[in-house]
């Protein structure tokens, strides 16, 4: 994006916040790029001749007599197959000083699927994490975020969806990652040696808030091409959605809107949602599926930014780490896959959906008997059978480190059922009991 | 000759034009952007200065930019050929549009012009006609399509003329009508109108008196809603607000779904594309998308297009019911529309309301709500409009201005309860919380009586006591624990469970027990209430739980049992045994 020779430069701001300068220009676009002293900026209101432009490594420094170029056009990225195995900032420009990727310049952030060209989502992503493959099954298309304290192991447990999925592409778009977090990312993915099916976007702590809101709609116009191109199955990793909402709140505040809950932008369901739909399952076989991380604050999902999330995606997964065997474990309880009976019992072994609400609910006496221990009654007979099962269920199936077939989960939970329990107290059909109940 | 104007400011989807002529609020324009026209409308104006929402993205609009005043506001295109589309917010036809993604400017036409329909004429030359009368009608799908006297014709008219039997397309006049004052009309099979003006050409709006049967028992049997009533459910995510709202379009006893998916998710729409199409309307056998209307306008959908779709989707139901049909019309999420105001008005630099809303919210809100109702055509036939809306409340918390205004404007509530869904307790409709105004109408309490049973508001009324006594006894219960209340507190408990279980709770996924006729929910309902008015005999609170599970299971199997088969009576029998056991004579 360099200076053309025909471009008329402009040298008097008007205005100076810290977000935003203002200047007299005229012929402009909206949404058009332009270059404020050397830093990239994109206009986001026109008054007659009075343009406003969000300088997105913010504001510091910048003169009134600044020289200001537009460039003619929104922010691009340049597709091609060589955007694969690379990293690249916010603007899509390489790091680490490799070459301009040769390709199809496109619109960021363009426009959303026909529903009617949509598909319905059928297509199961295993990860090998029981507590995703077998309680909240992933779909192709699907969009899910993780909700996660500061303090829980969110990135690595997505590195590892990734690097496991079966995706012929992942596109990492990273938001005020911390530098070690992206060294994490970037050695993960090396040693993996898959590094030719992965492209990163990656925004980190160290550069302005405000880039950020260009990570997500760079990895979706990539994603976008594969799929849609090359009818590839993509699947796009966002972490984390908080600190982009925070960058969107931030702008919003710099230009006077009147804030709604939690100090949030009124239009933030709009703006994710543009985000998280991109989601897809088109009928010649490419997809686009969503993983992302929003971060709470002590576990608050009534925050604006998990509630608005949470009715925009198709469920949620929470971490927890388990007190009894010292596991991190995709909670069974409060996580949520709402996309899983497309595929569960159809795509999987018959016997899934039955085995996976059993096994849950079994777990859900085990807590009911340890909030009994705890307020000091007494346990009975079943009581410790179910406590034995839970500590079992959550080494063996539920804790992230297993990484195992569906069809193993489900042998593996019948072998918990019937070294615990009775036929009866597993209550699942009959004819599936008879199929299935290990004959030891 | 139409208004001019150009583009003099822009601020994301509010483009300040600058007219040569008179503009009317919330009148439509184009503005020209290069090949393509993206449409908008006047929602404020100051001097020469409109200013104008865009229902497309503005990306790459240059001050100076043409613009083009239509005259009129945003419009639908009534005629025969609406049943089974699907529709985006402006009502342009999603499957005539070419390419994967929407491309703005790309509109499409609400109606086949092409196609011919079947017409037979309902009127005689010299009849007297006025305002939504019948001259006639097509078949379209399984409804007899009435072609109307368009709604903007306000005099009395005589029928000059009018076509014979035959094929004609929707543009074809199919009548001469002459006004009071002797000047010709034609009349074709279609007609525009406003889509934020109700349609009020009909004789007279009584209140509702009919219940509108959904199959679903928590609502028809504890709180019914009416035929031309209305009514919302508010919800955290995840208490089953969508499955809800499927489970009413599938299963609804009404001539006509619209659903308007207003700023939800594609996917959820892209289900019903896949499944309605497939599954059978239970009442008329054929495929329920023959009677179903989609206007979609996902959240990732230009946001201005989303407050256009819920006054689209209500437009067309008032014009099917001018035809005399039972229209339903659900809209998932009503919050969504109200969100899109919100960013409009933050645009406009409006003063907020409460949480940033714009302060006539309530106002809009209740006005939109009342456009629903039971209605005496001009012919003495009735129709209605029957409207459930969704409300997505923020954090979950009912005591947010959507909610608030919508309370006051919706007639029946049905409160999604977070501890209901979380124990699985579907469909999570807390039974205390939510109400039925119609449940106090008299006249609906007479329709009740008649046509269910006799004693029938009672037993409702009663069966809602003994919930509110049993909550009360589980919560002694679980302050006290098992043996510190008396054993009555958990008969009374365990009485409560079993209206739970047997009435409250349904399961959408069961083919049976998904939908239940009125007389299958009067039967089920004498038999949870004959349980309710029995004294048993326990010896404990243990024998207590373990009897009443039995009950409840047996109850639970009569449910998912064809009604009135063997195998139902014999639960049935099954039951009698068990209630014998332990009686008090």
């Amino acid at each position: 994006m360099e200076t053309k020779a025909f471009q008329r430069i402009y040298t008097q701001l008007t205005g100076i916040t810290k977000a935003t300068v203002s200047l007299r220009a005229q012929g402009v676009a909206n949404e058009e790029l332009a270059m404020v002293h050397g830093r990239l900026a994109q206009i986001v209101k026109i008054m007659g001749d009075l343009v406003t432009l969000q300088v997105f490594s913010g504001t510091e420094g910048i003169p009134t007599n600044a020289e200001v170029v537009f460039f003619g056009e929104p922010p691009k990225l340049k597709v091609g197959d060589d955007l694969a195995g690379r990293f690249f900032d916010a603007y899509g420009r390489p790091m680490f000083g490799d070459s301009e990727i040769e390709g199809e310049p496109r619109e960021i952030g363009g426009p959303s699927v026909n529903p009617r060209r949509r598909k319905q989502p059928s297509e199961l992503i295993a990860t090998g994490i029981a507590g995703i493959d077998l309680n909240n099954t992933l779909v192709t298309g699907q969009k899910i975020p993780f909700f996660a304290d500061p303090d829980q192991p969110f990135n690595q447990v997505m590195a590892m969806v990734a690097l496991r999925a079966q995706a012929d592409k992942i596109i990492l778009g990273g938001m005020g990652l911390s530098n070690d977090d992206f060294l994490f990312f970037k050695n993960v993915f090396e040693n993996a040696g898959a590094l030719d099916r992965i492209i990163s976007f990656v925004n980190t702590t160290e550069q302005p808030p405000v880039e950020r809101l260009l990570v997500p709609d760079m990895a979706l116009t990539a994603a976008e091409y594969f799929a849609v191109e090359k009818k590839e199955k993509v699947l796009v990793l966002l972490t984390d959605m908080t600190l982009y909402a925070d960058a969107l709140s931030i702008v919003s505040n710099r230009m006077d809107q009147i804030p709604s809950k939690d100090s949030m932008p009124g239009s933030l369901y709009s703006d994710l949602a543009k985000i998280y739909e991109k989601a897809v399952q088109f009928p010649d076989g490419g997809s686009i599926t969503i993983i992302a991380v929003t971060t709470l604050s002590g576990g608050d999902i009534t925050h604006a930014i998990p509630d608005n999330t949470g009715y925009i995606t198709e469920g949620q997964l929470f971490l927890r780490t388990d007190s009894d065997t010292g596991k991190v474990i995709v909670d069974p309880f409060r996580s949520l896959s709402r996309l899983k009976q497309l595929v569960i019992g159809k795509k999987t072994r018959e016997d899934h959906p039955q085995v996976m609400n059993a096994a849950v609910r079994l777990y859900a006496d085990a807590a009911n008997a340890k909030t009994k221990l705890e307020n000091g009654f007494d346990l009975t007979e079943y009581d410790e059978r179910a406590l034995k099962f839970a500590h079992d269920y959550s080494e063996k199936l539920l804790a992230i480190d297993v990484n195992v077939e569906v069809d193993t989960m489900l042998n593996t939970a019948w072998q918990l059922f019937a070294k615990y329990f009775s036929k009866t107290e597993v209550a699942i059909k009959n004819e599936m009991v008879e199929k299935y109940w290990p004959v030891n | 000759m139409k208004t001019q104007g150009k583009v003099t400011g822009i601020i994301s989807n509010l483009v300040v034009v600058e007219v040569d002529g008179p503009v009317a609020q919330n009148e439509i324009c184009f503005i020209n952007l290069a090949d393509t026209k993206l449409m908008a409308e006047v929602i404020k104006v100051i001097g020469k200065l409109a200013y104008v929402q865009v229902f497309e993205s503005t990306r790459g609009l240059r001050v100076g930019a043409p613009v083009e005043f239509q005259g009129h506001m945003l419009e639908v295109t009534l005629g025969p050929g609406l049943l089974s589309k699907n529709y985006d917010g402006l009502q342009h036809d999603l499957d005539k549009m070419k390419g994967i993604f929407l491309q703005r400017g790309d509109y499409t036409d609400a109606l086949d012009f092409d196609s011919e329909w079947d017409f037979t004429p309902l009127v005689e030359p010299g009849a007297q006609v006025s305002s939504a009368d019948w001259l006639g009608e097509v078949p379209e799908n399984w409804v007899k399509h009435k072609i109307i006297v368009p709604f903007t014709f306000t005099d009395k008219y005589t029928v000059k003329s009018i076509v014979p039997a035959g094929r004609y397309k929707v543009s074809d006049t199919i009548a001469v009508l002459l006004d009071s004052k002797g000047e010709k009309h034609n009349v074709t099979m279609y007609q525009k109108w406003p889509v934020k003006k109700a349609i009020t050409a009909y004789k007279e709006k009584p209140r509702p008196f009919k219940i509108l049967e959904t199959g679903i028992r928590v609502m028809d049997t504890l709180n019914p809603i009416a035929e031309g009533g209305t009514g919302f459910i508010p919800g955290p995510f995840g208490c089953g607000k969508t499955v809800l709202q499927h489970a009413l379009a599938k299963q609804a006893n009404a001539d006509m779904i619209i659903m308007a998916a207003c700023g939800e998710r594609a996917n959820e729409v892209v289900e019903i594309f896949t499944e309605f199409p497939r599954l059978d309307d239970p009442r008329t056998g054929r495929k329920l998308m023959e009677r179903t209307t989609i206007i979609c306008n996902t959240s990732n959908m230009p946001v201005a297009a989303r407050e256009a779709s819920v006054y689209t989707a209500m437009t067309i139901a008032e014009y099917y019911r001018s035809m005399g049909l039972k229209v339903l019309l659900l809209a998932d999420s009503t919050s969504r529309w109200a969100q899109a105001l919100r960013e409009m008005s933050n645009r406009l630099e409006e003063l907020p309301g409460p949480d940033a809303f714009p302060m006539d919210l309530p106002a809009i809100i209740a006005n939109f709500y009342a456009r629903a109702g039971f209605v005496y055509l001009n012919n003495g036939s009735t129709g209605s409009v029957t409207f459930i809306g969704t409300v997505s409340p923020a954090g979950g918390n009912l005591k947010e201005p959507v909610t608030e205004s919508t309370k006051k404007a919706a007639r029946c509530f049905y409160a999604l309860s977070q501890q209901r869904a979380d124990s699985k307790r579907y469909p999570a409709i807390d039974p205390m919380d939510s109400y039925s105004k119609y449940l106090e109408y008299p006249e609906i309490q007479d329709y009740l009586n008649k046509n269910i049973n006799h004693a029938w508001v009672d037993m409702v009324m009663k069966a809602k006591n003994i919930i509110q006594r049993g909550r009360e006894a589980f919560e002694q219960i679980n302050i006290l624990g098992d043996d510190g209340v008396p054993l009555d507190y958990h008969d009374r408990y365990w009485k409560a469970e079993i209206i739970d279980f047997a009435i409250l709770q349904q399961d959408a996924f069961d083919k049976i027990d998904c939908n239940t006729s009125l007389e299958r929910q009067r039967y089920m309902l004498e038999k949870v209430m004959q349980v309710c008015d029995t004294n048993f005999h326990f010896d404990g609170f243990e024998q207590c739980a373990s009897y009443y599970k039995r009950i409840i299971n047996v109850l639970k199997q009569m449910n998912y049992s064809e009604f009135q088969s063997e195998e139902f009576y014999n639960y049935e029998k099954e039951f009698e045994a068990i209630l014998n056991e332990r009686r008090l004579k």
